[in-house]
């Protein structure tokens, strides 16, 4: 286990989706008893339909890497009654709308089993979901619903944005005792990035400031830290300084870098690809307001999702959710 | 199947579950109807011979997982009396320290792994559980309790499905005690019998009188032998009833004119006791000194709970996660 990176002689450049394959097999690796199991996950099947655990059933067998029926219940039901008896399995729930399908063995079940028994049995699982619009996949395919997920008491929420945190944080989810929902947005698969040396782990639970600035602070996380990054640049040549903090966890927050962020900005705009509408921006804007009271400039503002079921044409959908000239806008418009 | 007969210790072991399963179910209304203890209490009192002809054929480690009617379910694995009554009445010396009640009991020393309120949600867990034993291969077997209600949701038909393509060492055991809540058994299933569905599963599915305790032992003895050995799960379907209805307190206005007075006219219990007596496995004067025996278990189990503290209310922070929440 290695806590913090120590530059090796040259890191690979790699995609966020490459980054989890690595990080899943580096687990697999290190700890037999980490197990993995979706629809399509082994090799024969494709390894996943978004090619994150491609290679990983030839390598490790598929006796720890299993294609399942499309049966998330059972696939949950599966995770979580093999988590019980001591293994560390990750569950792959192909697209985040089909959570919807298991919710009774994610938050009945998953989610309690450690407070109901009175902490003799526990849940160490984690699910990991593809999230997000933007591919046309219309209603059914593209919801980020990781407000319902933090909602839920026992249930820890990861949500990374780059290579390096995919890596680092999958690895902590997976060492995590606690149930972990792991979202991957579909859009950000592709960003690039330094491999971390192998086994390096990225805390939970703790935000990281991105970009450093000091008129506005944006609160993201996922694909929209990337997008708020981007957004921050535009802002800097209108002459509005803009500190970005990327989540990385969404629950448990990191309350101490958001808060420490906002005392210094003054101003602080939470954006996130989710419906802003009781969206996780409503909790961080309620708690920053109040721990902030007399510190801020402006009120909290929000910039995200359309109260709308993601739309299927292309105008529609881009329309549906922030991009960098709308958030670089709304930043500017708090700078003011 | 029939004709595989327990030997007399093995009877007699199943008589003294039955003795306990069917004085506690008695206890627990009692100690209800006094105002001592306040919880929806899903009696099972008519369903004894069906855990306590199983269980005697497990060993502590095997795993059951069974639903909020299972009181009967945990006490025949194992669970302890004063453990099991300090949790049903919210103290923190029950197995959950009083959070989890009488829907949630859990006490992995003796294999209850999990116990569910959610209609259908043993199945898929007990196949986690299973497949867990069948990696380690280590020969445990994971017991799944559920009623006749549970066989049409949809975990039935996933958890089936997915034991049998695995061949997971599993036993499903429905208790089919012909209501689903306060609807009957025909109004709400296609199939005349549940084990039937197991065709579709390509597993062995066998409806069995559940409330002959010597069927039940042989039909379960096969049924676990065929999964510790890697044959694969089996659906059991034992036909009981249940005496006092979905939870305690209803009035069965809902039931059939004179089926609750039919069932209880061949109540498994007087009748498996007297056939004990009947062949001489055991004098009438033994069974009743291990009844009083139980009694008194029973009634020092109810002392002892309603005598212990309730939690210190810094449990809300406690089990949320592995870590303390922060006050």
């Amino acid at each position: 286990m290695t806590d913090t990176a120590t530059a090796p002689a040259a890191q690979k450049k790699v995609t966020v989706k490459e980054a989890l394959n690595q990080a899943l097999a580096d687990a697999m690796a290190e700890n037999e008893k980490v197990l993995l199991l979706g629809e399509d996950v082994a090799d024969p099947e494709g390894g996943g339909v978004m090619a994150v655990t491609r290679g990983l059933s030839t390598r490790f067998g598929d006796h720890r890497v299993r294609s399942t029926p499309i049966a998330e219940q059972a696939i949950i039901g599966a995770a979580i009654g093999a988590s019980l008896v001591g293994w560390r399995p990750i569950a792959e729930i192909m697209i985040m709308n089909f959570s919807t399908v298991c919710m009774d063995m994610i938050v009945n079940h998953a989610a309690k089993l450690r407070f109901m028994s009175g902490g003799q049995t526990s849940v160490p699982i984690v699910v990991r979901m593809a999230a997000g619009a933007g591919i046309a996949s219309g209603g059914q395919h593209s919801d980020h619903l990781e407000a319902w997920f933090a909602h839920t008491a026992g249930l820890k929420v990861v949500i990374p944005s780059t290579p390096e945190d995919a890596y680092g944080l999958m690895l902590s989810s997976i060492d995590d005792p606690d149930p972990v929902i792991f979202i991957e947005n579909i859009l950000n698969y592709g960003t690039t990035g330094l491999l971390p040396p192998t086994g390096t782990r990225v805390p939970l639970s703790k935000a990281k400031v991105t970009r450093e600035g000091t008129d506005v602070t944006i609160v993201s996380y996922s694909r929209m830290a990337t997008v708020a990054l981007a957004a921050a640049e535009i802002a800097a040549q209108q002459g509005v300084s803009v500190e970005v903090v990327d989540l990385r966890t969404i629950s448990p927050w990191d309350q101490e870098t958001v808060f420490r962020s906002g005392a210094k900005t003054g101003r602080v705009l939470v954006v996130h690809e989710a419906v802003k509408a009781f969206g996780p921006g409503g909790e961080i804007a309620a708690e920053t307001s109040r721990a902030l009271f007399g510190q801020l400039k402006k009120p909290v503002e929000r910039l995200a999702s359309a109260y709308s079921p993601v739309p299927f044409s292309k105008p529609l959908e881009t329309a549906y959710m922030p991009d960098a000239e709308r958030v670089a806008e709304a930043a500017i418009q708090l700078a003011r | 199947m029939k004709n595989i007969e327990p030997d007399d210790a093995t009877k007699l072991e199943i008589f003294k579950r039955m003795a306990l399963l069917k004085l506690n179910d008695e206890k627990s209304r009692q100690v209800i109807r006094s105002g001592r203890l306040q919880m929806p209490y899903y009696p099972y009192r008519g369903q004894e011979a069906i855990p306590a002809a199983i269980s005697v054929s497990l060993t502590d480690d095997d795993y059951i997982c069974t639903i909020y009617r299972g009181m009967h379910d945990m006490l025949a694995k194992g669970m302890p009396l004063k453990e099991l009554w300090a949790e049903v009445a919210g103290r923190e010396t029950g197995t959950c320290k009083g959070k989890g009640g009488c829907m949630h009991l859990t006490y992995p020393e003796k294999g209850v792994m999990v116990t569910t309120g959610i209609v259908g949600s043993s199945m898929p867990i007990a196949n986690g559980i299973a497949w867990g034993s069948q990696l380690a291969d280590n020969g445990r077997v994971t017991v799944a309790s559920f009623g006749d209600g549970a066989s049409n949701i949809g975990t039935f038909h996933e958890a089936m499905n997915l034991a049998a393509v695995w061949k997971l060492p599993v036993v499903f055991v429905c208790q089919n005690n012909r209501y689903g809540e306060h609807t009957p058994y025909a109004k709400t299933t296609s199939a005349e019998r549940i084990a039937d569905r197991a065709v579709s599963y390509g597993i062995p599915g066998v409806r069995i009188d559940g409330n002959d305790p010597i069927e039940v032992w042989a039909t379960a003895r096969e049924a676990i032998e065929r999964a510790r050995s890697g044959g694969g799960p089996t659906l059991i379907e034992a036909m009981t009833f249940r005496f006092f209805g979905h939870v305690f307190g209803d009035d069965d206005s809902y039931m059939l004119d004179g089926e609750k007075k039919a069932a209880m006219d061949v109540d498994p219990y007087p009748k498996y006791r007297a056939s004990l007596i009947s062949s001489g496995v055991a004098a009438e004067s033994a069974l009743e000194a291990i009844e009083r025996e139980i009694e008194a278990q029973i009634e020092e189990a109810v002392a002892f709970a309603l005598q212990s503290p309730f939690p210190s209310l810094d449990e809300l922070r406690r089990d949320v996660f592995a870590q303390e929440i922060q006050a």
